[in-house]
């Protein structure tokens, strides 16, 4: 990058796990990586993975196609929870596609060098999470042929969206940081392309990475831009991350229900997206890295510091909770200290509790070391905290809508099997695509590798 | 000087270190109408070959103040002028409800610039390009340094300017067919 060196290389060199392991050169990183992608042969796992993951993606389809023939009373929604599973999935998926974007934008500028084998597919999880959680709010309109009618355009009817509502800025930014996001990954994906369209050897396969490569071939002047442009993009896309969810939380916060009217609601979402994206990255590269022998290029190194990084959201998100539960109390106000009792004593308590226990206390084991640097470890917790964030949006999206301010409008919300089909559905369609990613595109990126080597390199020999 | 038929010399090292150094000797040397390849970025190699500065910030800060004021003034527009209404006797001009859709204009339309100006002034996309004539030239995006000194310059000679790409710590030197 353009800018000075960070001073302190030496508590980097000092850290005892290595960023790679030693003894790799340009070629076999490149040969490693782009072997994944350009071998004949797919492992049976990927068959198998993809093959369940695709019946759950047949699960979304069939509800979905229910959901428009017969209407979205086929899900538990009612007045007073209207909002139901369609949204608490959004906000999960939305949440979950932080951590590539953060990844790769924010630990860049903070020139943080561990991004470097992760960030990859950190990116197209984010962008299969932002997709599904696109598709939540688009099926739970009822009428999704509309759903153009929530952007500007000069329209022979007459009417235009309403921008004072936090509704029309949610679709502006889930919109922008899915293009960002995609134009961020693809940038760093051309020269990768480059090099399976060099390294392929059917007719076929040469064409479409030659093509998407767009005739990159690495010349010093190209790359000199490219790299203004990528640390342009990751500098717009920084404060994108931390808006994305805080426009999230506006559609809850800028509304009265008791439990939504809060102002710690930006900051605390955006922190618990953090965390469950860190969560969903785990949980992915854990199982990913042990499949395809990339212990060298995903070291514990990187999973610690995810652990890390995890630790440290999960202790805001927990704050969170703690200073709700204090303003409740604080406010003096009958109807949020009313909130807060049903949400901890209510018929849904069970659920609060548990979100408290994945959420906070399982984690609370990151604080040992041994734990932070265990692979089978780290991923339950990822679990865990996948479940606990879920739970949390449950909790705060239906419960509160469940008791409002008024006896007689209360309600109790129980979820169908379409809520759950098409739940586990866009889990589904989110693992599918994955693997079909990591099964047509390199999943680290490797000329970013090829320069993580050339440093480790220059290094030996000072 | 002969007419050549040929677009240019291309020089093949094999670390970053000797193609940098022989970067900086040809520009020493005079020619200007030169490219080095690389499979990952090259800390310097641009200036080396003379470029010191890139458009790409301009095309971006564009960009961003294009999609602030276009987001601001559409929402504007459509909120006081083509479809007003009143809620809650609020402004119509109510412009602190605007600045979340102009936020996220303004980095929608920077990001765009961003992405697709890098294209543009790379010339990308460009499926052909003489250098891939060059049968190792597959290895620039695996592990291989390449120097290419076109025919074009003023100061080549196929002759003299193969000499001296041999005399700078080449593996070897390729013509490059046009």
């Amino acid at each position: 990058m353009a800018l000075e060196p960070p001073p302190e290389e030496s508590a980097e060199a000092q850290d005892s796990l290595p960023l790679i392991e030693p003894g790799h050169t340009f070629a076999s990183i490149t040969d490693k990586i782009s072997a994944i992608v350009l071998t004949s042969r797919t492992p049976p796992f990927w068959y198998i993975g993809f093959g369940l993951s695709f019946i759950l993606v047949l699960v979304l389809l069939y509800c979905i196609a229910a959901l428009v023939a017969i209407g979205v009373g086929l899900f538990g929604i009612m007045i007073p929870v209207a909002w139901g599973f369609a949204i608490v999935n959004f906000v999960w998926w939305i949440g979950i596609g932080h951590a590539g974007t953060l990844i790769s934008a924010i630990l860049l500028l903070l020139r943080q060098k561990w991004r470097q084998s992760i960030n990859r597919f950190a990116e197209a999880m984010t962008l299969f999470a932002v997709a599904c959680a696109g598709l939540f709010p688009l099926i739970h309109l009822g009428r999704p042929w509309f759903a153009y009618w929530l952007f500007p355009y000069p329209s022979t009817m007459g009417i235009q969206p309403q921008f004072r509502s936090p509704l029309v800025w949610d679709v502006f930014a889930v919109s922008t940081y899915f293009t960002v996001s995609l134009l961020f990954w693809f940038l760093g994906l051309i020269p990768d392309l480059a090099t399976l369209r060099d390294r392929a050897r059917g007719r076929v396969p040469r064409f479409i990475y030659g093509m998407l490569a767009m005739g990159w071939r690495g010349s010093a002047i190209h790359w000199y831009r490219y790299e203004m442009a990528y640390l342009l993009l990751a500098g717009l896309a920084t404060p994108l991350v931390v808006s994305v969810h805080t426009v999230v939380s506006f559609d809850f916060a800028v509304a009265l229900v008791p439990g939504w009217h809060s102002t710690i609601f930006p900051p605390y979402f955006v922190a618990g997206a953090i965390y469950s994206g860190f969560a969903m990255v785990l949980t992915i590269a854990i199982p990913l890295r042990k499949l395809y022998g990339l212990e060298d290029f995903i070291t514990l190194r990187h999973l610690r510091n995810m652990g890390i990084v995890m630790l440290a959201t999960g202790m805001v998100v927990a704050y969170g909770y703690l200073m709700e539960t204090f303003f409740a109390w604080y406010s003096g106000d009958i109807f949020e200290k009313y909130m807060m009792m049903n949400r901890m004593f209510g018929s849904y308590g069970w659920m609060y509790w548990l979100l408290i226990l994945f959420n906070i206390l399982v984690p609370q084991a990151l604080w040992i070391a041994r734990v932070r640097t265990h692979d089978i470890a780290l991923f339950l917790i990822a679990l865990s905290v996948n479940i606990g964030m879920w739970l949390e949006r449950y909790v705060i999206v239906v419960v509160s809508l469940s008791r409002d301010f008024m006896p007689s409008a209360w309600g109790r919300y129980s979820a169908t099997l379409v809520d759950y089909g098409v739940f586990v559905g866009s889990i589904g369609l989110f693992l599918s695509l994955l693997f079909l990613f990591i099964r047509f595109l390199p999943m680290i990126s490797i000329f970013e590798m090829r320069g993580l080597v050339h440093e480790e390199e220059v290094k030996s020999v000072e | 000087m002969e007419k050549t038929s040929i677009y240019g010399l291309i020089a093949e090292f094999d670390n970053a270190e000797s193609l940098l150094a022989a970067a900086h000797r040809a520009f020493a040397e005079g020619f200007r109408k030169m490219d080095a390849y690389s499979p990952f970025p090259v800390e310097g190699l641009a200036e080396a070959l003379g470029f010191h500065r890139t458009r790409v910030p301009h095309i971006v800060l564009t960009g961003g103040i294009l999609g602030c004021l276009g987001g601001f003034f559409l929402q504007y527009w459509l909120a006081v002028i083509d479809y007003p209404i009143n809620v809650g006797g609020r402004p119509l001009n109510s412009w602190p409800s605007f600045i979340p859709v102009t936020f996220e204009l303004t980095i929608l339309i920077a990001a765009l610039s961003a992405f697709f100006g890098v294209l543009a002034l790379n010339g990308l996309p460009m499926p052909y390009h003489p250098v891939f004539n060059v049968e190792r030239f597959e290895l620039a995006s695996r592990n291989r340094f390449f120097l290419l000194i076109e025919a074009a310059d003023p100061r080549f000679d196929s002759a003299g300017t193969r000499r001296f790409l041999e005399n700078i710590g080449s593996h070897g030197v390729y013509e490059v067919e046009p």
